[in-house]
């Protein structure tokens, strides 16, 4: 059941996606192919003369010059089998394959960063309410809590500063050394993980902290119940109390906030993509917002929105795994 | 007892001395409260009381010489273009603040009233809202704005900032004020309103609403961190104001010149500040209130 409803919700985004992508270029004035082909004309020197011929052209090219239901239709279909159609400002690549070009690189430095960040603030938050915590933490977790406040790229923006302007220690940005050509090699390997740790670290500095105040306030909730004092009773050791009483208790809903800031951890890695120049699609959608092309625009929108909803998805087939009250419910 | 109006019963607050003794000695149990407003009513002095002394035409390009470090003439010097990075100071913590408490209120009223009618109606009112605010709050908001901001034709001002962010700012105060709504309806003295004959109005604006304020409260504080993070986020994209000095905006310039490595650092340095400033501000407020409005997180002392 509830992997069906999270599938029903899937469609409806990419129903809503796909619905905007149709609706918001006919609401406004704006004409990307317009715009693009008087911009090309312009750059090659060219006079405006023919530009209406020549959009006339286009829009018969992308299907415009149809009855609006059938445009309606085309594009949910194209939603559905990816068909985000040609880049204006790359044209003619497609924007399925720019998008995908980017979307490894994205997707490396999310998983790692949101992965550890979890590992990491967790077990920190879970520790902070409780009462055998070392001293170091009253120092370390007000400062991971305030950092979490700040938005991921201002505090790569003070990184890039001291690591790489100042020190000179890690590059400035970019995914790999403008020199270098991809391959599968140790060198490069090495190139690229000294590219992604700034940026990485300025995800992960942020993003602890929310991991931390979540669990600290299911730590204190279950650090009332009868269990854990049940368990003291029994002389278990401490550590076995934190971990197998406390900690599994109140990780449950730790996912679900998983779940609910998954949407901002990823509007953070674009923003941190682009104060690094980072090769994934936060810089790819800067791209194409400067060059104003907006199906480029929408396709790493698109994939972005629905690499959130897959994640939800698979969020939900592990939580039975987490919270065993889930798998009892499944039959009602 | 029945005859006395219960909401008059629990505004019995003693004389105001005593009043603000209780306050002084809650403020000093709630540093992080008393630290955020703080620093966010700095932030607000620089804003407005700098309005005063400084010129708007300060922070606009061309107004200055450009690239000076910070001295004498110009105490957090100027930046590439020729602004004083004071007045963007002054001004930029002024629009941004604008942008994001515009947006923030509105995000807020929509909110109140979704969350409203969902928690207090239930049935199938409940059931549409909390599905469109359930899929709309799985969908990064940036990602939606910023395809919505690209359509928008012309330049954008502040004004319309504001509004584009209010579109998607209504979805969390809608969940948290639905869910308060849904206890309260519950809550004994709503109970004993209802045994006592007060009409449905009569519960909704005698007994709820007043009793709704302080969550409203906590809702705009969170709303208005969202919407200015949404805002700065926005125009660091490049999607902003163009002709105005907001603090994003001086963000994406940055960027865009490169003042890292030019040596530029005071250029990136004083948005940077005021940002985190605000950030953190409004952050360590929500936390403050957050523990003033549910005594379950507050720390145990063992």
């Amino acid at each position: 059941m509830r992997i069906l409803r999270r599938l029903l919700l899937m469609v409806l985004i990419i129903w809503i996606a796909a619905s905007i992508n149709f609706l918001m270029p006919r609401l406004s004035d704006r004409n990307p192919v317009e715009e693009m082909i008087a911009a090309s004309m312009g750059e090659s020197g060219g006079t405006m003369e023919g530009i209406e011929e020549a959009v006339a052209d286009f829009e018969r090219r992308f299907g415009m010059d149809q009855p609006l239901w059938i445009q309606y239709l085309n594009t949910i279909y194209d939603a559905l089998v990816f068909d985000l159609g040609i880049s204006i400002s790359y044209f003619p690549d497609r924007v399925i394959d720019l998008v995908l070009q980017a979307f490894p690189w994205t997707m490396g430095i999310m998983l790692t960063t949101t992965l550890l960040a979890f590992a990491i603030g967790t077990p920190l938050g879970a520790l902070t309410v409780w009462p055998h915590a070392p001293p170091w933490l009253n120092i370390v977790v007000p400062i991971v809590m305030v950092l979490a406040a700040i938005p991921f790229y201002l505090i790569g923006l003070i990184l890039i500063y001291v690591f790489a302007t100042q020190l000179g220690w890690l590059p400035t940005g970019k995914g790999y050394s403008s020199g270098l050509l991809p391959e599968w090699s140790w060198a490069f390997a090495q190139n690229v993980l000294t590219h992604a740790l700034l940026p990485s670290l300025s995800i992960l500095l942020a993003s602890i902290g929310i991991w931390a105040l979540s669990m600290r306030g299911m730590m204190v909730t279950v650090q009332g119940e009868d269990y854990m004092v049940f368990a003291k009773a029994k002389g278990l050791k401490t550590s076995r109390r934190f971990w197998r009483y406390g900690v599994r208790n109140a990780i449950a809903p730790q996912i679900t906030a998983l779940v609910l800031t998954l949407a901002n951890v990823v509007t953070g890695a674009i923003l941190v993509e682009r104060v690094f120049s980072y090769p994934g699609l936060g810089s790819l959608l800067y791209q194409a917002i400067l060059l104003n092309d907006y199906y480029l625009i929408f396709g790493c929108v698109y994939i972005l929105v629905l690499t959130v909803g897959v994640s939800l998805m698979l969020l939900d087939l592990i939580y039975p795994l987490i919270d065993p009250r889930i798998r009892s419910n499944v039959i009602d | 007892m029945v005859d006395t109006p219960l909401h008059e019963t629990h505004q019995d607050w003693g004389t105001s001395a005593r009043q603000w003794r209780t306050v002084a000695a809650y403020l000093k149990r709630n540093p992080s409260l008393v630290v955020g407003l703080i620093m966010l009513l700095v932030l607000a002095a620089i804003a407005v009381g700098g309005q005063l002394f400084i010129d708007y035409k300060d922070a606009s390009p061309l107004s200055n010489r450009p690239s000076l470090p910070p001295g004498a003439d110009y105490p957090l010097g100027t930046d590439k273009f020729g602004r004083d990075l004071l007045a963007i100071l002054v001004y930029g913590t002024f629009l941004t603040g604008k942008v994001g408490l515009v947006a923030g209120f509105i995000g807020v009223a929509i909110g109140a009233v979704f969350g409203f009618l969902a928690g207090f109606f239930r049935g199938r009112v409940d059931m549409i809202i909390s599905l469109v605010t359930d899929v709309l709050l799985t969908i990064p908001p940036l990602l939606v704005l910023v395809v919505i901001a690209t359509n928008i034709p012309g330049k954008l001002d502040t004004n319309q900032m504001a509004i584009i962010i209010s579109l998607l700012a209504w979805r969390q105060p809608t969940r948290q004020i639905r869910a308060q709504v849904l206890i309260m309806r519950e809550a004994g003295y709503v109970k004993t309103a209802r045994l006592g004959g007060t009409s449905q109005m009569g519960i909704v604006f005698k007994e709820l609403m007043p009793n709704l304020i302080p969550y409203l409260m906590a809702s705009l504080v969170l709303a208005v961190a969202t919407a200015m993070l949404a805002s700065v986020g926005l125009e660091a994209l490049g999607l902003g104001p163009q002709n105005e000095p907001t603090l994003g905006m001086t963000v994406y310039w940055v960027m865009l010149e490169g003042a890292f490595t030019t040596g530029l650092w005071w250029w990136w340095l004083t948005p940077l500040i005021a940002l985190i400033t605000l950030f953190v501000g409004l952050y360590l407020v929500s936390a403050g209130l957050d523990e003033l409005a549910n005594p379950r997180t507050r720390r145990r002392r063992t």
